[in-house]
């Protein structure tokens, strides 16, 4: 079989030409999020508001609504409840964040228990159901995706230096506490569109793994954010590929093939990966 | 410049769509009474909370004290002393519990010409963003929101780095830098920001000679633009030498003047308590003050 037959014979499948493109976008999206994640040490952060959705996408599940609404009003609601309760100064942030990580999911678990047979259900909301992304899904995927980059792109030099330097923030009387919200919600609603790709369980690697490789290759925030979106787009596209032929399940073959992306960079990278810090090419300097 | 490339492609397109969106107050800043001192503190005090409602303390008490323009203020005091913290409540960062403080006549936290160079421990410097990009942090209050830099903010930002003989660094990683190389960067930053009142938090620690020098160099530069500096250093022999006054703080202000007039021994023992350690020499006093700062001072 040559490459191209191996390349297009699973794209044959409507279902699976869907799965991967919501799977680039989620990619593209987590990772442009991700790059402030990774540099903002929220990453505990990330995969608690993950968990603490279910509750919300219960709710809606059992009343038959969008799951995307469930889910939605819950990240809204839990990024600032976390935002709020750390804020205060009294519990350490990731107290306040364990306390609502665990309480909430437990929540969402007892509430989808009262079906009785749950376990099917549990395991699309925890590991996402790529493959059963419709055509609408796939829209209000790229829709509320393109939303978020838009608004990533207009704040860029704002969430820059409230990331970096917040007393500069401060003085320079940017609307500190406004930008601080409306980037946790952002990283809410990151992860509510990825949901169905990867699941509450999987979507902080998401999150955090094509960011961090990107980290490992460059030196400017732009270029992070976009080597990011690149090997988090080739995870969702990839991933799928070794999902249909290796018979895996697709979310976790996205996130397992930016985990491997992501040991590929931190062992060669120039510079910083494990080769270059152990065997420099040339001596160091000073 | 690869990231003026970057920036530039944009700026045309949301001049027209954003300008509605702008809310020119957010960023404007006031406007200065010029009869008024740069610096005015009127009986400040500030209680702080542990985390985990631990006790609340005094971090500064009953402070007063006022600066004129172009003067340079070393502010000194033992670990704890409240020393960042009076320069975070004079950035308008920190509200105070108790009095006012005042930027040419008016309450500092509307004014955005206070720069603020921050001790090296609250910065990470790994942080992916260049010298040029820290720089050009400095305009981000005078480009307003939702806007790009335009050709102006570029040719300032340049500029400002230049005063600081740091142009050729501007395309480096910050971490790339050597201390005094940072040091240099953040003020190039005040100066982009078009900054009248610098803040500096402990600048010179841990700097050699050379690097101290260099710092100085600029601020003397600085004097003739009449910039007013408040910098919290632990070195008392450069407080004396290289100040106009010197603000000697324990939680409450112990001294504030002429450097020699605060430097007396009798000051520095009720500064610095059983942690000074005096030596008589035949017609001087010296002093065997204080620990330096590197640990996460946060006084």
């Amino acid at each position: 079989m040559d490459i191209w037959t191996w390349l297009s014979e699973p794209l044959a499948f409507g279902f699976i030409a869907r799965g991967m493109m919501a799977a680039a976008v989620v990619g593209v999206v987590c990772s442009v999020l991700g790059s402030y994640v990774v540099l903002r040490g929220m990453a505990f952060f990330g995969d608690a508001l993950a968990h603490a959705i279910l509750p919300g996408v219960v709710v809606a599940f059992l009343w038959g609504w969008p799951l995307l609404v469930g889910a939605l009003i819950m990240g809204v609601l839990t990024a600032v409840g976390i935002g709020a309760l750390s804020s205060r100064g009294t519990f350490k942030e990731d107290t306040a964040i364990g306390v609502i990580f665990a309480g909430t999911f437990a929540l969402g678990v007892a509430m989808l228990s009262t079906r009785g047979n749950y376990t099917i259900d549990l395991a699309h909301f925890l590991f996402g159901n790529l493959l059963g992304v419709s055509a609408a899904d796939l829209r209000a995927t790229a829709g509320i995706a393109a939303v978020i980059l838009l608004i990533v792109f207009l704040f860029y030099k704002e969430f820059m230096i409230v990331s970096f330097d917040p007393i500069l923030a401060a003085t320079l009387r940017l609307p500190a506490t406004f930008l601080r919200y409306l980037l946790l919600i952002l990283i809410a609603v990151t992860i509510v569109v990825s949901l169905q790709a990867v699941g509450i369980a999987l979507v902080v690697a998401m999150l955090v793994t094509p960011a961090a490789a990107a980290y490992l290759l460059t030196r400017r925030l732009p270029a992070m954010m976009l080597i990011a979106a690149a090997i988090g787009a080739f995870s969702g596209v990839a991933g799928v590929y070794v999902s249909y032929y290796w018979n895996i399940a697709a979310g976790p073959a996205v996130v397992l093939t930016a985990t491997a992306v992501f040991l590929l960079v931190f062992i060669v990278a120039p510079g910083r990966g494990l080769l270059a810090q152990h065997w420099p090419l040339a001596p160091k300097r000073g | 410049m690869k990231s003026g490339i970057y920036f530039s492609l944009f700026t045309s397109h949301y001049k027209t769509m954003t300008t509605f969106l702008t809310a020119p107050r957010l960023t404007a800043g006031v406007t200065h009474e010029p009869a008024a001192p740069v610096l005015e503190l009127r009986g400040i005090s500030v209680v702080y909370t542990q985390t985990g409602g631990g006790p609340r303390g005094l971090a500064l008490e009953d402070v007063s004290l006022e600066v004129e323009t172009g003067e340079r203020v070393a502010v000194i005091g033992p670990n704890g002393a409240g020393k960042s913290t009076l320069l975070k409540l004079v950035a308008g960062m920190l509200k105070p519990t108790n009095g006012q403080v005042n930027v040419y006549g008016r309450a500092s936290h509307e004014h955005i010409c206070i720069g603020y160079a921050p001790q090296r421990n609250q910065i990470d410097w790994s942080f992916p963003v260049t010298v040029m990009d820290v720089v050009m942090m400095g305009r981000a209050g005078k480009i307003g929101l939702l806007r790009w830099p335009r050709r102006r903010d570029w040719e300032l930002a340049r500029h400002s780095l230049e005063r600081v003989h740091a142009l050729h660094l501007a395309d480096k990683q910050i971490g790339e830098l050597s201390g005094g190389q940072q040091q240099r960067v953040f003020i190039a930053r005040a100066l982009a920001q078009e900054a009248e009142l610098l803040l500096m938090d402990e600048p010179l620690a841990g700097l050699d000679i050379p690097g101290q020098e260099q710092i100085f160099e600029i601020l003397d530069a600085l004097r003739q633009d009449k910039v007013t500096i408040l910098l919290a250093t632990h070195d008392l022999n450069l407080a004396a030498e290289r100040f106009d006054r010197a603000l000697l703080l324990n939680r409450k202000v112990v001294a504030y003047g002429l450097p020699t007039a605060v430097l007396s021994p009798a000051n520095l023992l009720a500064a610095y308590g059983g942690h000074a350690h005096m030596i008589k020499m035949d017609d001087q006093t010296m002093l065997l003050a204080d620990t330096c700062c590197d640990h996460g001072e946060t006084g």
